[in-house]
Formats: C-alpha cells, sequence, structure tokens
C-alpha cells in the first residue's frame, strides 16, 4: 500500500531527480518506520565492514557482553536499541577501546576490522591506532575549550599535520560535513564553548570527522539536546552515510527507526535480536523485541 | 490543667536556658575569632609603628652596618630574590611533574602508595631539619658550599608537598569529558595530559607555587643551619658579565643573605635602634607574605573565571 | 547469506596508513620516555626522606661513639660547646616540652571553638571571609612572630606578672599557640564537616540546639580526625624554631617552669648554626644528634596523625 505520507518527526528522505520518494507506512505498536525500498536494496549489498565474533566483556568479575555476534555494513547506518544497563553503550565502547581507560576491564572474541583483517579488541593492537581509524561522538557535547578552529584540528594536528593551509582546508570541510559551517565560518576563533548545545554537538561531529573515521560511534547523541537540535542531528547522521560506517546506541526507538538501516536489540549483556529496521520495528521475530518495541517494558 | 501548664512552663526555661548557651557560644566563637585576627592585625601594625621611620629608600639600597642608622637591607633582599630563583627553578618542574606523575599516571600499587606517603610525611617536617639535611648532604656531600644553590635548592625540597598537593588538586578539577574527547581522537596518554589537561590546570599550578613561595620566603631556620652569614657587606657577584659569554653563574656560589635573617640579626642585639630596623624589615618582609598569598588568590579566582565548563 | 567484506581500496591509503604507523612508534617512544621522567620526579619524594634520615644518622653516629646512649638520654646538662662538655638532653627536651604545652594550653581550646563555630554556627559568607584569613595567620613567617613574641607580648606579659624574665618560655609558648590554631582548626573542621548531615538532622529533630548537637553529635562523630589535628598540631609546634631562638633565650636550662628562660632542641640547633660549624666537630655532630631526636618525635607524630586522619576519611 504506497502512499505519499509526511510522518510525524520525520525529515523528508533524500531527494532524488523524480522528487519525493513514495513511501509505505508501516508499523505495529507505536514505532512508525518509513519503508524506502531503493535504500533497502543498497544496504542490503553493502559489503561487511566490521564483525562482532562471540565478543564477550567483563569488568573485573561482572560480564557485561556475553557473546555477541553482529555485522555492520559498510556505509550503513546501524542502531543499537534496549532498555538500560542492556549493554549497547558498553559494546560502543570496545570499538575503540575506550575500557582501556578503566582498570581491571577484559575482552574476550573479537571484533574484526576489514579489510585489514584486524582483531580491534586484540591485546597486540594498539588502542590509540584503534582510535585514530574509529571515532566517536559522546553524549553529552564536550567540545575543548578552545576555538571552534582549534576543536575541528586537533584531531589532524595529533596525526602530524601542521600545514595551516591544509588544515584549514580540512576543518572546513568538515564543518560542512557536519552542518556547521555556515554558522561558525565567520567566527572560527571563537571558543568552542559559546556554541549553544546542538551547535556544540554539531562541533563535536565535525572534530570526529576530520580524521575521516572509518567507522564513527555515536553514544546516544542527541539525549541531552533539545528536539530541534536532535532532527538537526539526525538529518546529519542520515546524510552521513555516504561517508562513513555508523554505529549508533540510542535508548529513544523512534530515533533508531528514523535513522538507521539496522537495528541490534540487546538485553542484559546478549544480542536478542539483529535485523533490517524496517523487519525489526514492523515485523520483530523474538516477542523479547516486540515487547520492548511496543513499550511493554523498558 | 496547672500541671501541664508547669510542665509546659518549664520545657519553655529549658529550651530558653539552652538556646542561651547557644548564644553564648556563637559569641566565644566570634570573641576568639575576632581575637585571632586581631593579633594578625595588631602584628603588621606593630611592625610599621615600630620601624616606621626607617621605611627610606636608603634603607632599601644600604649594606648592613655596625651604625644602625646607616645599616640596609639591600643584600638580604638581593639575597632573597636570587636564593628565590633558585627555589622556582628547581621546585617548579619537579613539584608539577611529580603531581602528573601521581594524579595521571600512577597505577594503584606500593611504589605509590609510598610515593604519597612520603609526600604527606614530608609536609610535617620539621623546616630545621630541611636545613639539617642540607647541611650534611648540599654544603658537604655535594661539595655545593654556603651558597645560594644550596639555599635553594633546600627550599625546593621544604616547599615540594606543597606544590605537589596545589597541582593535583588543579588537575584532578580538569572533567573526564575533555580527556575522554581527546582520547577518542587517537591522541596518546601524553598528548592528552600536554594538550588539554595541564593548560587548564595552568591557574591552580600558578596558585601553588606563589604559596609555597611566600612560605619560602620567610623560612630562616633551614638558612641558617646551611650558614647563611647576617653580616654581608656586599652583593653576589652579578648574573650578567660584560664580556662573553654574557652570563655568570659565579652568584649560585656566592655567600648570601637573605631578609628573615637579616631581621632575625638585628632582632638578636640589644640597641634600640636594631631592634626599629628589624621591624621595619619585618614589616616588609610581612607585607611581602601577604601580597603573595593575595595574588596567589587573585590568580585562582581569574582563571576559574576564564573557564567555566 | 553470504555478504563479502570491505575490500582494500587504493594504494593512498595503505601508504597513509604506514606513515602514521612510523609516526606512532615515535610517538609511543617519547610517551614512555616522559613517563619515566616524571616517575623520577616522583621519586624525588622517597629521595628525600631517605637522605634526610642517612644524614641525620650517619653524622650522628660519631656523637653516639663518643657519648654514651644513657648520658645523652639522663644528663641534666647540654653543654656540649665547652671544655668540661656534659651531652644531656634533658635540658632541651624539657624546654621543647614546656614551650609546646603552654602553645597546646591556647591553640587546642580555641581552635576547636573556632572549628566548631565554622563548622556549625557560622553562616556561609562568615566562613569564606573567615578560612582564608586564618589561613593568613598561618602564612606569617616565623621570625616575624618571634618579633611580636619579644617585643608585644612579653613587655605585655610583664605587666601581669611582675618578675618574668625578658626571656621566657610563656611568651613564644603563647605565640606558637596562635601560630598554630589556623592548622588546629582547619583540620578540626573538615573532620565536623565529614559527618554526615543525616545525623545532625536526628539531633536536631529532637528539639536540641546547635551547641548541644554539636557537642553530642557532631564532635563525637568527627573524634579522630579533631585527635588528628591535635596531633598534627603537637607535631608543628616541636619543630619550631625562631619563636623560640628569638624569645626565649638560647641558654639550655633543665626548667619546667614557663616563667624562666630556656632552649629547645630546635633553638639550640639554630644557635649552634650561627657560630662557626667545622666539619666533623663535636657541635657539628651535636647538631645532628639534637636533630635526630627531634625527627624521631614529629615522626611519630605525623604518623599517628596520618592513621587517625584515614580513619575519620575512612568511616564516611
Amino acid at each position: 500500500m504506497a502512499s505519499e505520507v509526511k510522518l510525524p518527526g520525520l525529515m523528508p528522505a533524500t531527494d532524488t531527480d523524480s522528487g519525493i520518494i513514495p513511501v509505505r507506512e508501516s508499523g505495529r505498536g507505536s514505532v512508525q518506520v518509513a519503508i524506502d525500498e531503493a535504500r533497502r536494496a543498497t544496504a542490503l549489498k553493502s559489503p561487511i565492514k566490521a564483525r562482532a565474533q562471540d565478543l564477550n566483556f567483563y569488568y573485573g568479575d561482572f560480564q557485561a557482553l556475553k557473546g555477541l555476534n553482529m555485522e555492520f555494513r559498510e556505509r550503513q547506518v546501524t542502531a543499537l536499541i534496549g532498555p538500560s544497563g542492556c549493554g549497547k553503550s558498553t559494546f560502543l565502547r570496545c570499538f575503540n577501546r575506550m575500557h582501556d581507560l578503566t582498570p581491571h576491564t577484559r575482552y574476550e572474541g573479537s571484533i574484526m576490522l576489514y579489510p585489514e583483517d584486524i582483531n580491534l579488541v586484540a591485546r597486540g593492537i594498539d588502542p590509540i591506532e584503534v582510535r585514530m581509524r574509529i571515532g566517536m561522538v559522546f553524549q553529552k557535547p564536550n567540545p575543548f575549550p578552545k576555538s571552534i578552529f582549534e576543536n575541528v584540528a586537533y584531531g589532524l594536528r595529533v596525526r602530524g599535520l601542521r600545514s595551516r593551509i591544509r588544515l584549514a582546508e580540512q576543518v572546513e570541510q568538515a564543518l560542512r560535513a557536519a552542518a556547521l559551517w555556515d554558522e561558525v565560518k565567520d567566527r572560527l576563533d571563537e571558543s568552542g564553548l559559546s556554541l549553544s548545545g546542538g551547535q556544540q554537538q554539531r562541533l563535536c561531529i565535525a572534530r570526529a570527522l576530520a580524521t575521516n573515521p572509518e567507522i564513527l560511534l555515536f553514544d546516544e547523541p542527541t539525549s541531552a539536546l533539545d528536539p530541534i537540535a536532535t532532527a538537526r542531528i539526525e538529518e546529519l547522521i542520515t546524510g552521513l552515510r555516504e561517508r562513513v560506517t555508523v554505529i549508533i546506541v540510542t535508548h529513544n526507538m523512534q530515533q533508531a527507526a528514523r535513522v538507521s538501516d539496522f537495528t541490534a536489540f540487546m538485553y542484559l549483556g546478549e544480542l536478542i535480536e539483529f535485523d533490517e529496521t524496517t523487519r525489526i520495528f514492523t515485523n520483530p521475530s523474538k516477542k523479547a523485541t516486540e515487547d520492548y518495541i511496543t513499550g511493554r517494558y523498558g | 490543667m496547672k500541671a501541664a501548664q508547669s510542665a509546659w512552663g518549664e520545657l519553655e526555661r529549658s529550651v530558653r536556658r539552652r538556646k542561651f548557651i547557644d548564644q553564648l557560644f556563637v559569641l566565644a566563637g566570634m570573641a576568639i575569632l575576632f581575637a585571632s585576627l586581631l593579633t594578625l592585625a595588631l602584628l603588621f601594625l606593630k611592625l610599621v609603628h615600630d620601624g616606621a621611620g626607617r621605611f627610606t629608600w636608603d634603607f632599601l639600597t644600604n649594606f648592613p652596618s655596625r651604625n644602625a642608622g646607616r645599616a640596609g637591607i639591600l643584600a638580604a633582599w638581593v639575597g632573597t630574590c636570587l636564593v628565590m630563583l633558585v627555589t622556582v627553578l628547581a621546585a617548579m618542574p619537579i613539584g608539577v611533574a611529580a603531581a602528573i606523575y601521581l594524579e595521571e599516571y600512577a597505577p594503584k600499587n606500593w611504589l605509590t602508595a609510598i610515593i604519597e606517603i612520603n609526600v604527606t610525611n614530608l609536609a610535617g617536617v620539621p623546616s630545621i631539619i630541611y636545613g639539617l639535611l642540607a647541611l650534611g648532604l648540599f654544603v658537604y656531600k655535594f661539595g655545593l658550599g654556603q651558597s645560594i644553590v644550596s639555599a635553594g635548592l633546600t627550599l625546593a625540597l621544604l616547599i615540594l608537598p606543597i606544590v605537589v598537593v596545589a597541582t593535583r588538586e588543579a588537575l584532578r578539577a580538569v572533567p573526564r569529558a575533555i580527556r575522554e574527547a581527546a582520547y577518542a581522537l587517537g591522541a596518546t596518554h601524553w598528548e592528552v595530559t600536554a594538550h588539554h589537561v595541564l593548560p587548564y590546570s595552568t591557574g591552580g599550578i600558578l596558585t601553588g607555587m606563589i604559596i609555597g613561595l611566600s612560605r619560602a620566603i620567610g623560612e630562616t631556620a633551614p638558612i641558617i643551619t646551611i650558614g647563611a652569614l647576617a653580616f654581608i657587606a656586599f652583593l653576589p657577584t652579578p648574573p650578567m658579565t660584560s664580556h662573553f659569554p654574557y652570563l655568570s653563574f659565579t652568584w649560585l656560589t656566592d655567600p648570601f643573605t637573605v631578609m628573615p635573617i637579616q631581621m632575625f640579626n638585628w632582632l638578636s642585639r640589644p640597641d634600640q635602634a636594631f631592634q626599629t630596623n628589624a621591624a621595619a624589615a619585618g614589616a616588609i618582609l610581612l607585607g611581602m607574605t601577604l601580597l603573595m598569598n593575595g595574588v596567589a588568590i587573585y590568580v585562582r579566582y581569574r582563571f576559574r573565571k576564564k573557564i567555566n565548563w | 547469506m553470504p555478504v563479502a567484506t570491505v575490500t582494500a581500496s587504493n594504494a593512498e591509503s595503505i601508504a597513509a596508513m604506514r606513515v602514521q604507523r612510523k609516526r606512532m612508534k615515535v610517538r609511543e617512544i617519547r610517551d614512555r620516555i616522559v613517563e619515566s621522567f616524571l616517575l623520577f620526579a616522583a621519586l624525588v619524594a622517597v629521595f628525600t626522606t631517605v637522605a634526610i634520615v642517612y644524614i641525620l644518622v650517619t653524622e650522628s653516629l660519631p656523637f653516639f661513639s663518643h657519648v654514651s646512649l644513657r648520658e645523652f638520654l639522663t644528663d641534666t646538662m647540654w653543654t656540649p660547646m665547652f671544655d668540661q662538655a656534659r651531652f644531656g638532653i634533658m635540658p632541651l627536651v624539657a624546654g621543647t616540652l614546656v614551650t609546646t604545652f603552654v602553645a597546646l594550653c591556647l591553640a587546642i581550646p580555641c581552635g576547636t571553638v573556632i572549628a566548631i563555630y565554622l563548622s556549625e554556627f557560622a553562616p556561609f559568607k562568615v566562613r569564606e571571609i573567615v578560612k582564608p584569613a586564618l589561613e593568613l595567620l598561618g602564612a606569617v613567617p616565623t621570625v616575624v612572630y618571634g618579633y611580636f613574641a619579644l617585643l608585644m607580648v612579653t613587655p605585655f606579659l610583664q605587666r601581669f606578672i611582675p618578675g618574668l624574665p625578658g626571656f621566657n618560655m610563656l611568651s613564644p609558648g603563647l605565640v606558637i599557640g596562635i601560630m598554630i590554631i589556623p592548622y588546629v582548626a582547619s583540620v578540626s573542621e573538615d573532620a565536623m564537616r565529614a559527618v554526615p548531615n543525616y545525623m545532625r538532622e536526628g539531633s536536631y529533630a529532637m528539639g536540641s540546639t546547635r551547641f548541644q548537637t554539636a557537642t553530642r553529635v557532631v564532635v563525637p562523630g568527627a573524634l579522630s580526625g579533631i585527635a588528628a589535628a591535635y596531633i598534627l598540631g603537637i607535631s608543628r609546634a616541636v619543630g619550631e624554631t625562631m619563636v623560640v631562638a628569638v624569645a626565649a633565650g638560647l641558654q639550655p636550662n633543665l626548667t619546667w617552669n614557663p616563667l624562666n628562660s630556656a632552649a629547645t632542641i630546635t633553638s639550640f640547633i639554630v644557635q649552634v648554626s650561627l657560630g662557626d660549624l667545622p666539619h666533623g666537630s663535636i657541635g657539628y655532630q651535636s647538631i645532628f644528634a639534637a636533630g635526630l631526636v627531634l625527627m624521631l618525635t614529629t615522626l611519630l607524630f605525623n604518623v599517628a596523625g596520618f592513621f587517625l586522619t584515614r580513619r575519620f576519611r575512612e568511616v564516611y
């Protein structure tokens, strides 16, 4: 049943030459999903960028992640959803080895990164190297107390880029990609903290994008923002699909439905169900997933 | 009815009595506080009053002399400045580095515990023990002699705990989110510390250094033990020379004196005139100490305003 | 459904990665060097303590080969610089104990009252102003306090105590007390503030006044911290040098009467240092012996204070 529908709170799908893309409205329960067939087809054809294999993670004696097996496709957005404490943020932070900063943590299993076939969580792999290829945007915007320019340029400086001209080029590119350039191009020397909350978060996205990461991790990026700022960032994330693989953790299911191509539902450290977003929200195969989506718990 | 009334009356009396004691205590507390602070004011005023006649330019530019009227503190305050220079150059890098290690790098093991215990312990060691350490170690074992460099190093060790504690506090104030963001961009441990944590802690570090210096300025006992003399009628060799290489380090090993010692020396003479000199020197010394403390507080305030998380 | 994985894109990105890898090695080496330097700086604290112990012991060893321990501890006169030298440390210990005792008689009550007042009674604004002001009291150079003791407190006391000599132990004792009040007050206050509010609330809810809550709930709850404050105050008073050197006279004198002049362990060291001290002479050795005694005493107090402080921090 095709219809041209503007769904509440949903940004229009990408423009194409033909104008508005026909979407199908569907959904069981409280989450509505736009079904864009063209996008689905592309998504399913994308090669795999990263794969978690039997991943276990321990905080001391407590096992936070249990035997996770999941695939992440290149240049697609994968969402991790689930109730509080299910381990989605923990899982996300394994990708860029942020847990290495906490004592008494342990990884088991692997997260394979392609094309080099590197296990990101292997003990022999330097976490700094991992973080230079995988970026992260945090829940609460955390720009450095430096100028906007220096915020975005920091990742590049760390990688040895010194030429002011090249830096300026990359900074502009990154700010454009984060849809922030027009708002700050005249005040690049002002402090990053002088921006509004939504702008700060976009600054953090620009900062992460400047280093051309292969995977960009978002840890509940809009939970500290107002609805308008949230909408802009969701639009941004959807657009990022052109350049980078995205993994986003969110407790807002509507957001996952809007923004992602694939969704994984986690509960108590385990993967319950992983599927295309459209399928999970319209026709989940596990009852637990359905219960969560329809709001019966969590 | 009567019983209830008298019970209530008794209650009222009890409450009134206890409240009275309360008020009494408030008065006592305020009185003692006031008296303590009054002492400080009294001290300063007495010094200024006693030394009134000697706040002249001559006083600042003369050497000590047997004639009290002609004696001045030139050698003393120059010596103080030079010793403080050595102290800063020694205490600052070591103190800040030690604090960075303890706060950012140290694992929770026995070595770290030992280091921390030592820092705390050293804060409580009497200053004269530092003097004995310097005498045995710097003056004789290392052969640095009874010199400015010995004094500077001694005071540096003395104020090391102050610098370390203040720096640690300043480092701790930097929010975790900033560090996480820097790590996430691929920065190494030292890059995070140097590019992000240190720049934002500068205010606190400076404050600690200034407070340490204000303590060092007034220290007498360790310097006496090293053997600073009080009758120095000459200045240490100037650090700038008129010929190549334009920089001389002889001053480090010259005999010297410092302000508190000069004051102590004059104070020990029974002559009234010398006691006036002592008062004047003391007023200047106290003034400098209070000024430095004030500057430290101001620096801390300004830096806190500049960076609002 | 078998899905392909990402394949290596182009030569440029692989070359870029190799450059990064080389830079990584350099950064790693730099990081390690920096960490070693930082550790070394931190070890300076340990070296200092070791050096202090080493110097004190080795420089006073010759002294103890010359003077028996028994004589050292029991002889009643201390005259190491005389021809007929006597080496009993008791006069110096007595001087130290008396001045410390006088200091504590002033500092403990006043410091505690101030601490209770600031912690339980004073409004926020008052505390904001008073605390830094109190700290200033503790920042005054000790030689200036010496001046104060000799030329202001002693004459003042002489008005009430006829026959009080110009050099006595009462005056410096009181001034040392004033000097350590901020110290005692601030550590005690920290301990009292660490007592959780719900304990106070329980007391107030029963109709107690602030004074009753303070004395019946807060002070007992903060007891180990307050004890720590006292002990650290003692340590500070014992180690104080210049005030006594200026105002108590420099003559060792075995007396328990604060109205007399005397010397303390610390002022003796200063006195000897003022004169000529040839390396290795008996005078030189004697100050290290005195220093050793001082070090052991303050170490004892500091350790006790440390454990008490840790206890009160742990309990809450």
